[in-house]
């Protein structure tokens, strides 16, 4: 019960016992003419008007000039207070009937089903970007000595990658690389060679042309700068990246 | 086996280039080597350079007169077509005035020079002063060919320019009419900057200076023929671009973008062309053809990889260029409206052409004997279109690419790994005078001015 609430039932029973001690004092003169019936008024509130399930809610209510209060049929104090708990969304009713006539209040408690307690969450992995995804799936592919065919394995790679590429909608471009023992123009013209070697692969597979971008790094954009094999080989390659 | 081959220049009937073959490349079994001789038909003339003498005192004058005498001496000794008389020959009075020139002295043994250059520097109010003069000492009057004189803001840049200016005027009345290049321009691509930018130097090196901030990747330096404009390849945000850079303005200049990537731009030596190779019609580079602003742009070529077009500069009716349509890069020749398509060579890996300025020869950049175990040696090579004769320029090993012909045929500047990393280096067309221009960061893609 919150504090303005029992402030007014204080200032309403200070006022009842006033009109019943002032209704005593005046039987005693000669009775005089009946004074009109007083207006009959009722309130009724919950508290709180929301619940889960399980819990409660206080129901309050008060009535002025009524002889005959029910809250929902079942017959109360003028004014008072009671703890209801129910199951579901309910509509309570008070009646008050007095001289004057009859009045209605109503409160509503809603009912909301009680909450399952969450069970602890499975550990899941941290979500990884977009990009993480893209580059899981896509990865580099590699070239012979200045040759623009796949190989098998690239050719293999390729068709997996397409199935991703396509249910999710990417957009992928394609980055032809060279090792750096060839002419710098001439290796433009081959990494552009490369590029479209896994572009023509991926439209196999069922990927859009407007999907896919090509361009040829040449060998400006060496992964390593080792004159050996293994190098040479890191740096022959297409390389793919998710356009935003 | 021995065989000479003579170039004309069409106009004058002196020997331009005496092309010697001490071996045939066809024989197998025959060493290949085959030189180049530069000369004018006759004996090159012996030139003496006594130093130019300080004509007052001011303390500007034996600093600037240093310069100049340096410069003035590597000018006609790069030339190629001058025997110069060594300075420990030299009589011990040298002129400074055609007053003090005595003839005899010179033209007898041991100097035995043909012509002696000399004359007199003076710094006077912050101007630089020279007067310089070229006599024929071995005729008996010892008649003057050549009187200068130049006024210039006394600055060691002013005085190196002036002995460029002066050493091409010696240059072009000794050598068959044809200008000297003491005042042309390389370009090239330079690491130096932290990435591949567009830098220029003098022909003999000098004067190092970074021209484009692109600040991605610049490639393939292509100056235009009047010197005003430089195209280049540009690496933009998704594509390779042909891009114009204005050296009157300093910035670089609109050109028209084209789908796809498009690089190794190149000019037709009237102004009026650019050709290019591009993606943007099939995916692969193909060569295109374009006005010089970059407007009507059309396909020449239909290759696989095809790429580094350069047309004949002399008469701009056929293009040279690279194209992998066979495998391995071949050199190939069509007419310039892509008809009567030609392939130059046949094995190996051949990249780079570069067309001479009288339109006879094509360097090349070649891994002759290219095969399985045998990368990585590539050397500049010169091909006599005509008869398809083929002459080895360097020998010296490692990476060799890039050959660029200077406006007066007689030299060609090349990168060369031959020292660790890429640098720019020149040589005569005979092979002689080898001269590393570049030593800081990793230079690379020269390209000598039109003029």
């Amino acid at each position: 019960m919150n504090k303005s609430t029992s402030n007014r039932i204080v200032v309403l029973g200070v006022l009842a016992f006033l009109l019943v001690a002032s209704g005593c004092k005046k039987k005693q003169p000669a009775p005089p003419p009946p004074p009109p019936p007083k207006a009959v008024s009722a309130t009724l509130s919950a508290n709180p008007t929301s619940i889960e399930a399980g819990q409660s809610s206080t129901l309050t209510w008060s009535t002025e000039n009524a002889t005959d209060v029910a809250l929902d049929g079942n017959k109360v104090d003028p004014s008072g207070s009671q703890t209801v708990s129910p199951t579901q969304t309910t509509t309570y009713h008070l009646t008050a009937k007095g001289a004057a006539g009859t009045q209605e209040a109503t409160a509503q408690v809603s009912v909301t089903p009680k909450a399952t307690p969450t069970p602890t969450p499975a550990p899941t992995p941290p979500p990884i970007t977009e990009d993480q995804l893209f580059a899981q799936t896509v990865k580099d592919i590699y070239f012979d000595y200045d040759k623009a065919d796949l190989r098998p394995d690239a050719q293999q790679a390729l068709a997996q990658a397409a199935q991703v590429i396509k249910q999710k909608g990417w957009k992928v471009q394609i980055e032809g690389n060279c090792d750096d023992r060839g002419s710098t123009e001439y290796n433009l013209a081959l990494g552009e060679r490369r590029a479209d070697s896994a572009k023509q692969a991926l439209i196999r597979n069922g990927i859009s042309a407007d999907a896919l971008k090509t361009i040829s790094y040449g060998k400006e954009k060496p992964q390593c700068t080792d004159q050996n094999e293994d190098c040479w080989q890191k740096n022959r390659r297409d390389h793919f990246s998710l356009l935003h | 086996m021995v065989k000479e081959k003579r170039i004309g220049t069409g106009k004058s009937s002196l020997l331009l280039l005496g092309v010697m073959l001490l071996g045939s490349f066809l024989s197998a079994a025959a060493q290949d080597r085959i030189k180049i001789e530069l000369n004018m038909g006759q004996e090159r003339p012996r030139i003496a350079v006594p130093d130019f003498k300080g004509a007052n005192g001011d303390p500007q004058t034996a600093p600037l007169n240093t310069v100049f005498n340096q410069v003035l001496w590597n000018d006609l000794d790069n030339a190629g077509i001058f025997d110069l008389v060594a300075k420990s020959f030299y009589p011990s009075q040298t002129p400074g005035q055609p007053a003090e020139l005595q003839a005899k002295a010179w033209g007898d043994p041991p100097p035995n020079a043909g012509v002696i250059t000399f004359g007199n520097l003076g710094v006077n109010n912050g101007k630089v002063d020279v007067q310089g003069w070229l006599y024929d000492v071995k005729n008996p009057g010892a008649p003057q060919i050549l009187g200068k004189q130049y006024k210039e803001d006394a600055t060691p840049d002013m005085a190196r320019t002036i002995a460029h200016r002066f050493a091409d005027e010696i240059i072009a009345r000794l050598g068959s009419g044809i200008a000297g290049i003491a005042e042309s321009q390389i370009y090239f691509v330079s690491t130096r900057s932290g990435n591949k930018e567009i830098w220029s130097m003098d022909y003999d090196g000098a004067n190092q200076k970074q021209i484009t901030k692109l600040g991605s990747i610049a490639l393939s330096p292509r100056i235009s023929p009047d010197g005003s404009r430089l195209a280049f390849s540009g690496l933009a945000k998704d594509s390779w671009q042909i891009m114009m850079y204005s050296l009157e303005l300093g910035r670089t200049v609109a050109f028209p973008r084209n789908a796809g990537d498009n690089f190794s731009p190149a000019w037709a030596s009237d102004g009026t062309k650019i050709a290019f190779a591009s993606t943007v019609h099939s995916g692969l580079s193909e060569i295109f053809v374009a006005d010089a602003n970059g407007a009507g742009a059309r396909r020449l070529s239909t290759g696989k990889g095809d790429v580094s077009p350069v047309f004949n500069p002399k008469t701009n009716g056929q293009i040279a260029w690279v194209s992998g349509r066979t495998g391995l890069p071949q050199i190939y020749v069509m007419d310039a409206d892509g008809s009567n398509v030609q392939k130059m060579t046949d094995q190996g890996y051949a990249v780079s052409p570069a067309w001479s300025p009288n339109g006879l020869l094509l360097a090349f950049a070649w891994v002759r004997n290219y095969g399985p175990g045998v990368l990585g040696g590539s050397d500049i090579y010169l091909m006599d279109i005509a008869s398809r004769q083929i002459i080895q320029l360097t020998h010296d090993g490692g990476r060799n690419d890039f050959p660029s012909w200077s406006p007066d045929g007689r030299h060609i500047v090349f990168q060369s790994n031959r020292t660790g990393n890429e640098q720019i280096w020149s040589v005569l067309a005979d092979g002689t005078h080898l001269q590393q221009l570049t030593r800081q960061g990793r230079n690379s893609q020269p390209n000598w001015s039109f003029k």
